[in-house]
């Protein structure tokens, strides 16, 4: 071929013609590798809720469930737990729970749908660490004006036992509290409330 | 060398240029003949992924990639598995090896200047290197399914749904799941034993490259090229193989008595090599009592822990961490010295890296601390945790290291360079 039968303009053209068209198919072909790692039909499908039996669960003391793979805590909480949540008002964060989720029902003083049953996603809203219970009797440990609730072992948050978070740590927001219902005096039913989420 | 191999050699180079790759690599690469100690983590640098890759590719014959069967397949090769244990420890040991080796290699062009022009793009795969190292350590971690393998996920994994937006999509994402399962299990054994090693192998060979095609700097920071012999050799330099090579090997025997002496007597190196926790299979209900990560990542651990929230959200936290990582990548242009060398920069930049230094092993020393390590400051001092001050502070220093060079290295006093190498 000779240099002047060269139309530089229409290879320049062939060229990023061909260049955009193979990009785009190769973009196409990478949708079907990036959907893979998406959760599976199977992992969507095992969210069912989850029912719970609280009748052994004594006054003060709290119980661990599994729902979706995640911590969920109930805890029964005493009068004296509600006063200690009262007391921590300036202590917390977010004390009206304005910046942190719950369903419906539980946009109230204590976060619950009854005040005595307390439940809450047991995974710190800072990086997904399970907290520990911490009663008031942790003073030595937790510090004098500690009022009960719960220390995340990782980065040191600290919560109330309404899930709420104290002023200046890591953690961001108030503890999720997940859809549930009281179906009666004994049994929690986690994930799904009838009353509106 | 007889006459039928150097003739089958003949044959090869024809067709493959064998000759070529060992003169231009070894045989007639000149390195500068005032190399120290501090030029072994190189070379043991490739010992030590030779060893990964090898102990990795066993461990694979009997691991089930499985969260029903990891933690028991791991205890089975520790258990049953002919030469099982020691295959496992060398692999478990050598992942804290390759950390020590490379921040020694790191420190070193620290010293002497090996990252300024003209080895910005070594300087620049390494930083890249070094990231693959930080994936392969996470990813492989989780392999064991004891609960730090699990916690330790789950942290590292949610740094990512604190992005904006996009964030929580995110994380599912990675993790295939909305909590840590058998498909991040799984995923992550495709991607430790597959995808990130392909990488670092590539990595390796650009790092090696750039390195050979500019050429060694040397403890005084002087271009050896620049004063070369009648035929085109430094006069400062020595061929790599075979001074170097037999060198080299010395300097792995000293690293493998100590590697073994680890292997055989401190497999767990203290809880700090593998930790104790992780003897725990992974329990997604269960945080144990104090969770830290495997000591190579605490520094960076200790940042991300040490930023409070802002605005309802735990990202800046996230961003000190990353970015105390990806300033590592600026380096060769934030350091406008005349000279590379720490032997003839001032005084200004010796204190700066010893501050940085400092900060960078203390911030090491509290990740692996509860934040209540050193007790409660006064009521007076607003009752802080001393602890948190403290990495706040280290965190801070560790950053002006680099923000400030630009400044520090240019009014700094240093002496004149030599024109050759010293000896």
């Amino acid at each position: 071929m000779s240099e002047k039968a060269l139309d530089q303009g229409k290879r320049q053209f062939l060229v990023t013609a061909t260049g955009v068209v193979g990009g785009v198919a190769a973009g196409a072909a990478a949708v079907p590798f990036v959907a893979s790692m998406l959760p599976s039909e199977r992992a969507k499908a095992a969210g069912a809720p989850v029912e719970v039996d609280i009748s052994q669960l004594a006054p003060g003391e709290r119980l661990i469930v599994e729902w979706r793979g995640k911590p969920v805590w109930i805890l029964r909480r005493t009068p004296e737990m509600l006063e200690q949540i009262r007391r921590a008002d300036p202590l917390v964060a977010d004390p009206k729970s304005i910046y942190s989720e719950q369903p419906a029902c539980c946009n109230n003083e204590f976060r619950a749908e009854k005040p005595e049953i307390g439940v809450m996603i047991g995974l710190c809203t800072h990086l997904g660490c399970s907290p520990q219970f911490k009663s008031v009797d942790a003073k030595a440990e937790m510090g004098q004006d500690w009022e009960g609730g719960f220390y995340c072992p990782c980065h040191g948050s600290k919560f109330d036992l309404a899930g709420r978070v104290f002023r200046g740590v890591p953690a961001p927001t108030n503890l999720p509290i997940p859809p549930y219902e009281l179906v009666s005096e004994t049994k929690v039913r986690v994930g799904e409330t009838k009353k509106g989420s | 060398m007889n006459g039928k191999l150097s003739a089958l050699l003949g044959w090869v180079d024809d067709r493959f240029p064998l000759s070529q790759l060992w003169n231009d690599h070894l045989a007639k690469y000149y390195a500068p003949k005032n190399f120290n100690v501090w030029y072994f983590f190189g070379s043991l640098a490739i010992l030590v992924l030779v060893n990964q890759i090898v102990t990795g590719i066993f461990l694979t014959m009997n691991y089930k990639p499985d969260a029903a069967l990891a933690f028991a397949s791991v205890e089975y090769i520790m258990r049953d598995v002919p030469g099982g244990w020691i295959i496992r420890y060398m692999h478990s040991t050598g992942a804290s090896a390759f950390f020590i080796v490379v921040y020694l290699h790191m420190f070193r062009a620290l010293l002497y200047g090996s990252y300024r022009q003209p080895r910005e793009l070594v300087w620049i795969f390494g930083m890249l290197i070094y990231l693959c190292l930080m994936a392969e350590a996470f990813f492989g971690y989780l392999l064991p399914w004891g609960q730090m393998s699990f916690w330790g996920a789950q942290v590292i994994v949610n740094l990512f749904e604190a992005v904006p937006l996009v964030g929580p999509a995110l994380s599912v994402w990675i993790r295939g799941d909305y909590v840590i399962s058998d498909a991040t299990l799984n995923r992550f054994f495709a991607f430790h034993v597959i995808a990130i090693p392909l990488v670092l192998l590539g990595l390796v060979a650009a790092h090696i490259m750039a390195l050979h095609e500019v050429g060694s700097n040397n403890p005084d920071g002087v271009e050896i090229k620049k004063h070369k012999d009648a035929e085109g050799r430094p006069l400062d330099g020595i061929p790599f193989h075979p001074y170097y090579t037999v060198k080299d090997i010395a300097g792995a025997v000293v690293f493998l008595f100590v590697f073994a002496l680890v292997i055989f007597f401190m497999p767990e190196g203290g809880g700090y090599f593998l930790e104790y926790n992780n003897f725990i299979p992974a329990d997604p209900l269960k945080t144990p009592p104090h969770i830290a990560p495997v000591w190579y990542f605490t520094p960076f651990y200790s940042m991300l822990r040490a930023v409070p929230p802002l605005f309802n959200s735990q990202f800046p936290g996230v961003v000190v961490m990353g970015a105390a990582v990806m300033i590592l990548f600026l380096l060769p242009w934030l350091d406008r010295s005349p000279v590379k060398s720490i032997r003839y920069k001032g005084p200004y930049f010796k204190i700066a890296l010893a501050v940085f230094v400092v900060s960078f092993v203390l911030l090491g020393y509290l990740g692996v601390q509860p934040t209540n390590v050193w007790g409660q400051a006064g009521a007076w001092l607003g009752g802080v945790e001393r602890a948190t001050a403290a990495a706040r502070l280290f965190t801070v220093l560790y950053f002006l290291f680099f923000l400030l060079m630009p400044w520090y290295t240019r009014i700094d006093k240093c002496k004149p360079e030599p024109q050759r190498v010293t000896s």
